[in-house]
């Protein structure tokens, strides 16, 4: 073994100390590449990253407005926001889950659906989200839950508005429902607004005043941690609420004419002439809104979908029936106004009526025929000679004009989803849809109200509110004003209104001289529904199902129930000084005196304070 | 002829005066300063990254005095004793290396882990020393530069725990190891054009080493190349690491103010992300003051292995020095998006107890070769 020399051991740490110099240098490059990142990171980059990182962490919630509440004309609630009382878990509170169920189901009812539910909703939400074990709790379980909540840590009741309608049945076919928003009306709807949103108006007013009960969605700022978790409030945009809706409707009123039709099938619509006002809607049966808003289940939905009576159908805005002898003194009008007819002037009825050359037999309801009878007559005992005549003599284009004028064949813009027009005939109609030529013999059909003519309850209640008014027609509303919390002044509807110009005011009177003795007369068709307290002049109608034949004769008996006639009527109360505008239909009822008209008695009853009627002995009801 | 050399040089020696309090500790004023600084710095950025929780502080102040402590032991033992042991720890470590493969435990999906019944211990730890250690000897018993036998020798002995390590996998402290022993190598005055082949050598064997890869190593790679590929899966960390430490700019968001950090928006926070956690909220500022903390502590390292007494000093002593080096830029460069993400903590900052007694277990070493040197008077 030798001996290093000293310069050698000099050389070698010369070595070392080259390569140790060089591995310096190294580190001192690898570090000014690390630095140049940096740099480039926090000072090229740090605008960019900053945002990325508040985006990160600063989340904007939507806060949902406060729907607006619908109160009646005397300020009772028809559409509440009811606290509704959910008992949540937080899963990452809860130590022994199993255990914790299991005790609160000594406390609260927690069924095999609840644990279902629960079982569901847990796989979705996020652990620091509660996950409802007991929906609907009721004030006594929540004040149990309050006294025994510092035994479940972890578990806490959790308070959410729901739309309530706590005179459903009642309002059902006025107010509609709200429900959850579903895929088609995601689409139409301002996704910003609704962002937190979770319910809509499905029919009714909710639905056609949905915009002004919604309200305007508000915002908060939220810090948020990488799992979604809301740590903190940054800042918030208060919602505007949705604005309370006041309406025309008249509860009591409302309940009397659900009343009044009982368990028969079909509709009333009440109107104040002065107003447009909808005083009363009702579509019998009608359904339980509720049920709907929470989401209805399947069961119950079939059930109301395949009921035989149809209580999900609205009769008064989308019914559309052959109004019958109730549109005669709408064309008596007609025949004043192009100077056809006057208040003298009369027609001989032999119980038919034929057009010149042909030998067809247009037949009166009376068989044996009403003998000579002016206007006021052939209103008062719904004479369809009369008005066969009468209708032969204007021609279809005038008949439409005068019928049109009232209303009939369009929507009346009422402020409730889903109207439909009914039907008024033309030539114009039949040759676009039928693709045919215009037939003399169709105008008389129409001339009594039957046949290809269709209207809805609305349509004749406007139509009467308008004669009625003498001639002002004034669009149908259910919503009188609209008010916000807190605001002074509730903000009105405004009215839209036309008048219908006659050469002689006088005409009015004929038409409602001849509805007055319908009522008040002997031989008027409404006899059995004179009040001792007040004038109403109304006129009865009775639509066919199915025509007869030419020498067959209507036995009532002999037809199926579905195929019977419907009953109608219109009149308003009181003559001299119109308040309430009234058409009743039932569907199959039969006469339109028998039926019809004594709902209508007890609707007007309920609203002017009327001695109720004593239905008198079954008496065949006329026309 | 070969030339067999004595195990420490007998120059001839003087005391330079009476000898410091630090000295007769055999600790370096400096270099323990520059520590005692960095992992201050470490215990408070940690209070911030573990959302202020005093235990986490407690256990890691507890992991710094055992590990200060080995430190103060290990320095105590002179390097002619060290040497002498290196090549005993060397089969030692590679025999529980093998262990570990047949009998040891699994976590986190790799076997890392060996159960002496007291304490679970990873004996790829102590590889991390007794590799520079066994390399360092190896050349220094020879003149300098090594011959090509040596070479292969040092090459040898660094590959075979290399590769029980990364089948375990880990190949973050693969990597180490295998640096360590390069790095002894390089120092020693390994040819240039060896380097040069080996540097090739490394290019021809990388689609070699992709095919060998994991799936989950491999994703690292990809996800490296384009974080953007996969922005929720394995991109997430180094995405949101960039947002963390891009957000910081110069001066930073404050001390615990980081939101990206403390909204949990950055994984591994308190551990191996934890440098995006000082650039979030101490800004580029604060990582300057750490880096020069880090460069001190290099230098000062490589001062050291120049003026040890004897090659085996300087060897170990540069070797352990870059290889702290190594953990550093590996680590920060894994953050800040330059290298793909390996498991690398950053260096005595970093929650945890293995590496940080392991990092200062090398400390120690460094601080022996420092203190036990003679004077020499020329």
């Amino acid at each position: 073994m030798l001996e290093p020399s000293f310069q050698e051991r000099k050389r070698e740490q010369r070595l070392i100390r080259s390569r140790a110099s060089i591995a310096a240098a190294l580190v001192i490059l690898a570090l000014g590449l690390l630095i140049w990142r940096l740099l480039h990171l926090q000072l090229d980059q740090h605008e960019h990253f900053s945002v990325l990182s508040k985006d990160n962490r600063v989340k904007v919630q939507p806060i949902a407005p406060t729907r607006g509440l619908i109160y009646d004309a005397r300020g009772v609630l028809l559409a509440e926001n009811h606290p509704s009382f959910a008992l949540d878990i937080t899963l990452e509170k809860v130590e022994d889950l199993e255990h914790t169920i299991e005790a609160l189901g000594h406390l609260v009812p927690i069924d095999e659906k609840d644990r279902a539910r629960f079982e569901r909703l847990k796989r979705q939400r996020m652990r620091f989200q509660g996950v409802p074990i007991r929906l609907n709790l009721t004030p006594e379980e929540v004040a149990r839950i309050a006294v025994n909540g510092h035994r479940f840590p972890g578990v806490d009741v959790r308070a959410e508005l729901v739309r309530a309608y706590p005179l459903g049945i009642a309002t059902a076919h006025v107010l509609g429902y709200v429900g959850r928003i579903n895929e088609r009306e995601l689409k139409s709807i301002d996704s910003r607004n609704y962002a937190g949103t979770h319910f809509i108006g499905k029919g009714g007013v909710e639905k056609a005043h949905e915009d002004l009960l919604h309200g305007q969605v508000g915002h908060q700022q939220v810090e948020v941690n990488a799992r979604g978790r809301v740590l903190r409030t940054l800042s918030s945009t208060p919602p505007r609420p949705g604005r309370d809706l006041l309406l025309y409707l008249d509860i009591g009123l409302q309940q009397a004419a659900m009343a009044a039709l009982g368990d028969r099938r079909g509709s009333v619509v009440a109107i104040d002439p002065r107003t447009g006002g909808v005083l009363a809607l009702v579509s019998t049966p009608s359904f339980d809104p509720n049920l709907f808003v929470e989401g209805i289940s399947q069961r119950d939905y079939q059930a109301l979908l395949h009921s035989a009576d149809k209580p999900l159908f609205n009769r008064a805005v989308r019914g559309q029936y052959p109004p019958g002898s109730t549109v005669k003194p709408f064309i008596g009008l007609g025949g004043l106004r192009y100077g056809l007819i006057s208040e003298q002037s009369t027609t001989y009825c032999p119980g038919y009526f034929t057009l010149p050359g042909n030998t067809h037999r247009y037949r009166c309801w009376r068989r044996g025929g009403h003998g000579s009878l002016n206007l006021k007559g052939a209103i008062e005992q719904s004479c369809d000679v009369y008005f066969y005549d009468l209708a032969n003599k204007l021609g279809i284009d005038r008949l439409h004009a005068s019928l049109a004028d009232f209303g009939f064949g369009a929507p009346t813009g009422i402020d409730l989803s889903g109207e439909l027009g009914g039907l008024l005939p033309s030539r114009e109609w039949k040759e676009r849809v039928r693709n045919q030529p215009w037939f003399p013999g169709e105008t008389l059909i129409v001339g009594i109200g039957q046949g290809t003519f269709l209207a809805t309850p609305l349509q004749l209640a406007v139509a009467t509110a308008t004669l009625a008014n003498r001639g002002l027609f004034i669009e149908p509303r259910v919503a009188r004003a609209s008010l916000l919390p807190g605001e002074a002044q509730a903000q009105a509807f405004p009215l839209l209104s036309r008048r219908i110009e006659l050469d002689d005011p006088r005409y009015w009177d004929h038409a409602i001289d001849g509805m007055l003795a319908a009522v008040e007369t002997k031989r008027g068709t409404a006899r059995r529904i004179v009040s001792p307290d007040y004038r109403i002049a109304g006129k009865t109608g009775t639509s066919q199902v199915f025509s007869i034949g030419q020498s067959e004769t209507y036995d009532a008996e002999s037809v199926p129930e579905h195929l019977k006639d419907h009953a109608l009527f219109v009149g308003f109360a009181p003559a001299e000084d119109p308040r309430i505008a009234v058409a009743v239909l039932v569907e199959n009822g039969g006469g339109g005196g028998a039926t019809a008209a004594p709902v209508a008695r007890q609707v007007i009853d309920a609203y002017l304070g009327g001695t109720p009627l004593v239905m008198e002995s079954e008496v065949n009801g006329g026309h | 002829m070969v030339t067999r050399r004595l195990s420490s040089d007998a120059a001839p020696e003087v005391e330079a005066g009476k000898p410091g309090l630090f000295r007769r500790l055999h600790l370096d004023a400096p270099l323990l300063v520059a520590l005692l600084g960095l992992c201050g710095f470490g215990l408070m950025v940690l209070y911030s990254a573990a959302d202020q929780d005093m235990q986490a502080i407690e256990r890691q102040l507890l992991r710094l005095g055992l590990a200060f402590g080995l430190m103060l032991a290990v320095a105590q033992i002179p390097p002619a004793r060290l040497r002498s042991w290196s090549m005993l720890l060397y089969l030692t470590g590679v025999a529980m290396l093998i262990a570990v493969l047949l009998i040891g435990e699994v976590g986190k999906g790799a076997q890392r882990w060996l159960d002496l019944g007291v304490v679970r211990f990873q004996p790829s730890e102590l590889l991390k020393l007794a590799v520079p250690m066994a390399v360092a000897m190896v050349l220094s018993s020879r003149a300098l530069p090594p011959s090509l036998a040596r070479v292969v020798l040092a090459l040898v002995m660094t590959a075979m725990p290399v590769v029980l390590i990364a089948k375990q996998p880990d190949l973050g402290t693969a990597l180490l190891v295998a640096s360590a022993g390069i790095l002894v190598l390089f120092l020693a005055g390994l040819g240039w054009r060896l380097i040069a082949a080996f540097a090739l050598f490394a290019a021809a064997a990388a689609p070699l080493l992709w095919f060998n890869m994991r799936d989950y190593q491999r994703q690292r790679v990809l996800t490296f190349l384009n974080p953007e590929s996969d922005p929720l899966g394995s991109g997430y960390h180094i995405i949101q690491s960039e947002i963390a430490i891009g957000s910081g700019g110069i001066s930073g968001k404050g001390w615990l103010n980081g939101t990206q950090s403390h909204l949990e928006f950055l994984p591994e926070r308190h551990t191996d992300f934890i440098f995006a956690v000082i650039g979030e909220e101490f800004g580029f500022a604060g990582i300057l003051a750490l880096l020069a903390l880090y460069i001190f502590i290099i230098l000062r390292g490589l001062v050291i292995a120049t003026r040890a007494a004897d090659n085996y000093g300087r060897l170990l002593a540069g070797g352990l020095t870059l290889v702290f080096f190594v953990y550093v830029f590996v680590n920060t460069g894994m953050v800040t998006g330059l290298l793909p993400v390996v498991g690398v903590p950053l260096p005595l900052i970093s929650y945890g107890g293995t590496s940080m007694v392991t990092l200062m277990l090398g400390f120690g070493l460094i601080m022996s070769v420092e203190t036990h040197r003679k004077k020499l008077r020329i």
